[in-house]
C-alpha cells in the first residue's frame, strides 16, 4: 500500500532532470556513517489488513457506544447531531492549513469568526480567540495573560482546589520556569475549601484568581464575594466553565469574570479518549490584545467586500520571536468548526434544552441514589449534571460490579482528594435515559450487598 | 463570492434539532442562578449544511489543489485514517476509562510511541503534546529539568540559529530560559566560530532544525553536536522537517538528546485548518525519565504469545508533568498509527526518498528562473528568492498571490528570515510528476509576467473569492465578534499596577 504516485519511468526522468542517477545520490550530505540506518519496524500492510488490526484495537475498548456511561470529570458524552460530522468530513476544511493566506481561506476564517461570536454569547465576554489545545492549556494561557496584564509586577496565582486536578497540574507544568507562585489548592482541607476561603489569600502580588463553574465536584458556588475581593485587589478573575452548563446558568460575564476558559468538548466533539478537544478562551475588551493564539477579525478586501483575516498578528511568535508571551502557532481549528456547527444546529433553544434534560436527569439520579442504603449524595447542593456519591465500598469494587452490568460508573475522587475516600463523581447527560439511570440505581444497590 | 454570516440567516423560533422529553419527574430550576437568554443562531439543518458547504468552497485545500507550503508538509491525508479515528471503540471511549477497559487504545498508543522512538533512534517517546509548539516546550522544559536535577543551576541559555522558526525562541522564553541567537554562514549552516564563542557553562542546550530551514542538510552537524555536548549542553532537534529523514538518518544516532515530531506533517494527520495536531517528543536515555506524561507502559508482559500484554498509563519518574488534561490528541494517534502501519519501515523510507526527489526535481526545473540563495542538492524543500534583478517593486508576496489565480497555494513567504523575499517550497512525496510539471510551468509564466506586466502580480489575486484583504484595518478597527455584548452593569476594576 502506498500513497506515492511515481512510476519507474517518471522516477528516471526526474533523476535525469536533477542530474543524478539514483535517489541515494540525493543524500550524500548526510554523514555516511549514519546514512540509511536499519529500521526495526514492521512490514507494511494493505489498507484491508491495517483496517482489521485497527478495528480489533477499537473493539477491545469498553466505550459509551456499548455501555451506559456515567463518567464525566472534564469530558462529557452529549448528543452530537449527524450533520456535525458531515461538515467535518468536508476535506476543503480538514485538509487546509492555518489560514495565513486569507484570499484562499475565507471558509475557515469565517467559521472561526462565527465560532468566536458564539463563544462570546455563551460566556458573556467581549472577545474570544480561535481556541487553544484544551481546557487545561487555556487556563495556563490565562495565567500568562494575567501576568502580562500586571506587566509582570505580580507573580501570584490563587487556584481554587475544586478546579480539575489535571488542569492545575498543567498550569504548573507550563509555568515551572518563570517563578509563579501558586496558592490555594494545597493543604489538608482542600476538600472543604470554598470560594470565600480563598479571599484571605489575595494580596497586592496576586495577578489572577481562578475558579471552576460548576466546580470539579459538580457544585455551583457563589463567587460574588470572591469576584469583588479579587477586583478590589487589582487582580483578574478567571472562570473555568463547562459550556453546556452555560446554556442554562448565568454567564461568567454576568458574574464578573475577566477571563473565561474551558473545555469545548461538550459542544459537539466526541470523547475520543481525551482528544482532540477544544480549549476556549474569552476575555473582556481590555485584555483582547494580550490574548495568545489566533484571533480572526472582520475587515474588507480591495473591492470593499466583507472579508475575514487573522488579526493582531504582531503579538505572535513567528513575528515577535523570543518576546512573544506564548509559543502557540495554531489553534484547534477543526474542533472550533465542530463547536460552531454544533452551536448552529442546537441554536438558541436546543442547547438550553439539552442542558435542561441533563440537569433534570442528573437530579433524578442523585435523588434515587441517595435513597439507597449505604450511599449518600448531598442533594441539597446546587449542581448541574455531576455530583459526588459516597459509596459503601471502595469505588473500584463498585465499578467492577457495574461493568458486568454494562455500566461504566463514576470516577473515583480519592486519588486527588484523599478525604473523599470511597467517593465517586457521577455525571448524567441527555444520553442517559430514565431506564439507564434506573439500571444504575438498581446495580448500585446490589453492589452494596 | 461571499457567504452571509450564520447569524444573518437566523429567524426567531426556527430550530434544527428535536430533543427527547425529559422523561423523569422534574424538579424546579434554581431561578436565581439561571441566565435569561442565549444569543445563538436559529436556523434549520439545511441552512446549516448549505452555509458550511458554501464556506468550504471558499478554502484552498490539499484535496482541491497543490499546496507546496514549505516547512508544513502538506501531503495527502489518507481517508482510511479518518474512518479509523471515528470507530465507535475510539470515538466513544472516555479519557478516564479504567485501564482494563481501554487496552485497545493503550496498545495502539504503545506501538506508536515505540515506532516513533525507533524511527529516530531514541529510548522513548511521549505522544502527549498537542502540537509542534507544545512538543518544543516539553523538550526545552526537559533540558531545563535535566540540569536542575544535576544541581547545575547556572545553565539558563539556549542557543538558537537565526534561521530558526520563531517558535523556537518563543519556546525558550516561555520555559523561563534565555534565547541566544547564532548567525548562520552563507550556506545557511551554523557558523562554527560563532558557536564556539557562545559556548560556556551557562548554556543549557541548543535548538536546531534538521534539515535546516533552508532545506539543506548541515554537513557540519556532527561538529555542532560534539561542541555543544563538550560544553555540557544538550541538543534539541526541531523535527518539522522529519519528512526528509525517515530511514535516512536517526537523529538519536547523530547525537541529538531530544526532538519533537509533527504527526500532522510527517505522519499525514490532517492540518484541520490550523489544528488539531500532535507534537510527540522522543528522548534518549539521558532525558527519557523527564518526558511529559502520562505515557503508555507495558505493565505486565506476556509469556504466551496468544495473550496480549497489559498496558497502563504512567508518569515518567522525573516527568516535567502534564501538558494536557488527558493523554494527548488520541484521534491523531489513531490516524498516525494507521498511516505508519500501512507503510511499514520500508515504506516510510520510500516516503522520505520521494519527498526529497520531488523537491530536487522542482528545484532543478526552476534553477535559473528564480534566484536560489543556496544552490545545492536539497532535502524535502528548498528556498528561492522572489526578487529578480532588474525588476523593481515585485515581492515574494506578489508571486504568491498570483499563484492563487492558477489554483495553487502559495509557498511559505518570508521564512526563513535570513533569505530576503524567501519562497520556501515543499512539494511532498504524494504529488505526481504532471502536477509538479504544471507548477513549474506556472512559476515560469509568473516570472515572465513579473517582467512584462508587473501590475498583474501586484493586483493579484484576481480569481479568488475575495481580493487582497485589508489587514491593517482589521487590527485598527478591531471586530472579532459580530454580536452586541449585553452590558451587565458590573462593577469592574481594571487590573494591575
Amino acid at each position: 500500500m502506498s500513497y506515492i504516485p511515481h512510476t519507474d519511468v517518471e522516477r528516471q526522468q526526474m533523476l535525469a532532470a536533477i542530474g543524478v542517477t539514483t535517489i541515494e545520490d540525493l543524500f550524500e550530505s548526510v554523514p555516511s556513517r549514519y546514512r540509511f540506518p536499519k529500521l526495526n519496524l514492521p512490514k507494511g500492510l494493505s489498507e484491508l489488513e491495517a483496517w482489521a488490526e485497527v478495528q480489533a484495537f477499537a473493539e477491545a475498548n469498553e466505550h459509551a457506544g456499548d455501555y451506559a456511561l456515567f463518567r464525566g470529570a472534564g469530558a462529557y458524552h452529549h448528543y452530537i447531531p449527524a450533520a456535525v460530522n458531515h461538515v467535518l468530513l468536508r476535506s476543503e476544511f480538514y485538509t487546509a492549513y492555518t489560514p495565513y493566506q486569507p484570499e484562499v481561506s475565507q471558509g475557515t476564517l469565517q467559521a472561526i469568526y462565527e465560532y468566536q461570536s458564539m463563544l462570546c454569547a455563551l460566556t458573556g465576554m467581549d472577545a474570544a480567540n480561535a481556541s487553544h489545545y484544551d481546557g487545561a492549556t487555556s487556563l495556563a494561557e490565562a495565567v500568562t495573560v494575567a501576568l502580562e496584564a500586571s506587566r509582570r509586577k505580580r507573580n501570584k496565582v490563587v487556584l481554587h482546589p475544586a478546579i480539575h486536578p489535571h488542569y492545575r497540574a498543567v498550569v504548573r507544568t507550563y509555568h515551572q520556569g518563570n517563578g509563579v507562585e501558586f496558592v490555594g489548592d494545597t493543604g489538608k482541607t482542600i476538600e472543604r475549601t470554598t470560594a470565600d476561603d480563598l479571599i484571605k489569600l489575595i494580596d497586592d502580588q496576586t495577578a489572577l484568581v481562578a475558579v471552576q463553574y460548576p466546580n470539579y465536584l459538580g457544585n455551583i458556588e457563589d463567587f460574588s464575594k470572591l469576584v469583588e475581593a479579587t477586583h478590589n485587589a487589582g487582580a483578574l478573575i478567571c472562570f473555568v466553565a463547562n459550556p453546556m452548563a452555560l446554556a442554562l446558568f448565568k454567564s461568567p460575564g454576568e458574574l464578573g469574570a475577566d477571563i473565561v476558559v474551558g473545555e469545548g468538548q461538550p459542544l459537539g466533539i466526541p470523547l475520543s479518549y481525551g482528544g482532540p478537544y477544544l480549549g476556549f478562551f474569552a476575555v473582556r475588551d481590555e485584555y483582547v490584545r494580550r490574548i495568545a493564539g489566533r484571533i480572526v477579525g472582520e475587515t474588507i478586501d480591495h473591492d470593499g467586500k466583507r472579508a475575514f483575516v487573522m488579526t493582531l498578528r504582531p503579538r505572535e511568535q513567528d513575528i515577535r520571536r523570543e518576546k512573544a508571551s506564548s509559543n502557540i502557532c495554531t489553534n484547534q481549528g477543526l474542533m472550533a468548526l465542530a463547536a460552531c456547527v454544533y452551536m448552529s444546529l442546537m441554536g438558541r433553544s436546543g442547547l438550553r434544552r439539552a442542558a435542561e434534560i441533563s440537569y433534570q436527569r442528573a437530579h433524578y439520579a442523585a435523588k434515587q441514589i441517595n435513597k439507597l442504603k449505604g450511599y449518600k449524595v448531598n442533594v441539597g447542593a446546587a449542581f448541574f449534571n455531576e455530583f459526588p456519591v459516597k459509596c459503601p465500598k471502595p469505588v473500584s469494587a463498585i465499578n467492577d460490579f457495574l461493568i458486568e452490568r454494562g455500566i461504566i460508573g463514576g470516577y473515583p475522587l480519592e486519588g486527588d482528594y484523599p478525604k473523599l475516600k470511597d467517593h465517586m463523581l457521577v455525571a448524567v447527560t441527555e444520553m442517559n435515559s430514565k431506564d439507564e439511570i434506573d439500571l444504575l440505581v438498581e446495580a448500585l444497590a446490589e453492589a452494596a450487598k | 463570492m461571499t457567504e452571509s454570516l450564520i447569524y444573518e440567516i437566523s429567524s426567531p423560533g426556527r430550530t434544527a434539532v428535536t430533543l427527547p422529553d425529559v422523561g423523569v419527574p422534574e424538579v424546579e430550576l434554581p431561578k436565581d442562578l439561571l441566565r435569561k437568554d442565549l444569543d445563538l443562531p436559529e436556523v434549520s439543518e439545511l441552512q446549516v449544511m448549505r452555509h458550511f458547504v458554501n464556506l468550504s468552497h471558499l478554502n484552498h485545500s490539499i484535496d482541491t489543489g497543490l499546496y507546496p507550503l514549505g516547512s508544513c508538509t502538506m501531503k495527502y491525508n489518507p481517508k482510511v485514517n479518518e474512518d479509523a479515528a471515528r470507530l465507535a471503540g475510539f470515538a466513544y471511549l472516555h479519557p478516564l476509562s479504567d485501564e482494563e477497559g481501554s487496552q485497545g487504545a493503550l496498545a495502539l498508543m504503545y506501538q506508536l510511541q515505540t515506532w516513533l522512538a525507533e524511527l529516530s533512534g531514541f529510548t522513548g517517546a511521549s505522544i502527549v503534546p498537542a502540537a509542534g509548539a507544545q512538543g518544543e516546550l516539553a523538550g526545552i522544559l526537559m533540558i531545563r529539568a535535566y540540569h536542575l536535577d544535576r544541581k547545575d543551576h547556572k545553565r539558563t541559555k539556549i542557543l538558537v540559529p537565526d534561521s530558526a522558526h520563531g517558535t523556537n525562541p518563543a519556546t525558550v522564553s516561555m520555559a523561563g530560559l534565555q534565547a541566544v541567537e547564532l548567525p548562520s554562514d552563507k550556506n545557511g549552516d551554523v557558523d562554527l566560530n560563532a558557536l564556539r564563542a557562545a559556548l560556556d557553562d551557562s548554556v543549557a542546550g541548543m535548538m536546531i532544525t534538521v534539515p535546516s530551514t533552508l532545506g539543506v542538510f548541515d554537513t557540519k552537524i556532527r561538529d555542532v553536536i560534539r561542541m555543544v555536548h563538550e560544553a555540557g549542553g544538550l541538543m534539541y532537534m526541531d523535527g518539522a522537517n522529519m519528512n526528509a529523514l525517515m530511514g535516512v538518518v536517526k537523529p538519536g544516532e547523530l547525537g541529538f538528546d531530544v526532538m519533537h515530531y509533527n504527526l500532522h506533517k510527517t505522519f499525514s494527520t490532517p492540518h484541520g485548518g490550523g489544528g488539531p495536531g500532535c507534537g510527540a517528543v522522543g528522548a534518549n536515555e539521558k532525558l527519557v525519565d523527564f518526558l511529559p506524561g502520562p505515557i503508555v507502559e507495558m505493565v505486565e508482559e506476556t509469556e504466551d504469545e496468544n495473550d496480549a500484554p497489559l498496558y497502563g498509563l504512567k508518569m515518567p519518574v522525573k516527568s516535567i508533568g502534564r501538558l494536557k488534561a488527558f493523554q494527548g490528541n488520541f484521534g491523531m494517534h489513531v490516524r498516525a498509527y494507521t498511516y505508519m502501519r500501512i507503510y511499514g519501515g520500508e515504506g516510510l523510507h520510500e516516503v522520505s526518498r520521494h519527498a526529497v526527489l520531488n523537491a530536487n526535481y522542482v528545484r532543478a526545473k526552476l534553477r535559473g528562473v528564480y534566484p536560489m540563495p543556496v544552490d545545492r542538492i536539497c532535502g524535502h524543500e528548498f528556498v528561492m528568492s522572489g526578487h529578480f534583478e532588474g525588476v523593481e517593486g515585485i515581492h515574494a508576496l506578489d508571486i504568491s498571490k498570483r499563484l492563487m489565480d492558477f489554483g495553487i497555494h502559495p509557498p511559505t513567504n518570508y521564512f526563513p528570515l535570513i533569505v530576503p523575499e524567501a519562497l520556501l517550497i515543499e512539494p511532498t512525496e504524494t504529488e505526481d510528476k504532471a502536477t509538479l510539471d504544471n507548477f513549474v510551468e506556472v512559476m515560469k509564466k509568473i516570472a515572465q509576467e513579473a517582467k512584462d506586466d508587473p501590475e498583474l502580480l501586484r493586483s493579484a489575486p484576481h480569481t479568488t473569492p475575495v481580493k487582497r484583504v485589508d489587514e491593517v484595518r482589521a487590527a485598527k478597527q478591531l471586530m472579532v465578534c459580530c454580536r452586541p455584548i449585553p452590558d451587565y452593569d458590573q462593577q469592574r476594576t481594571p487590573s494591575g499596577d
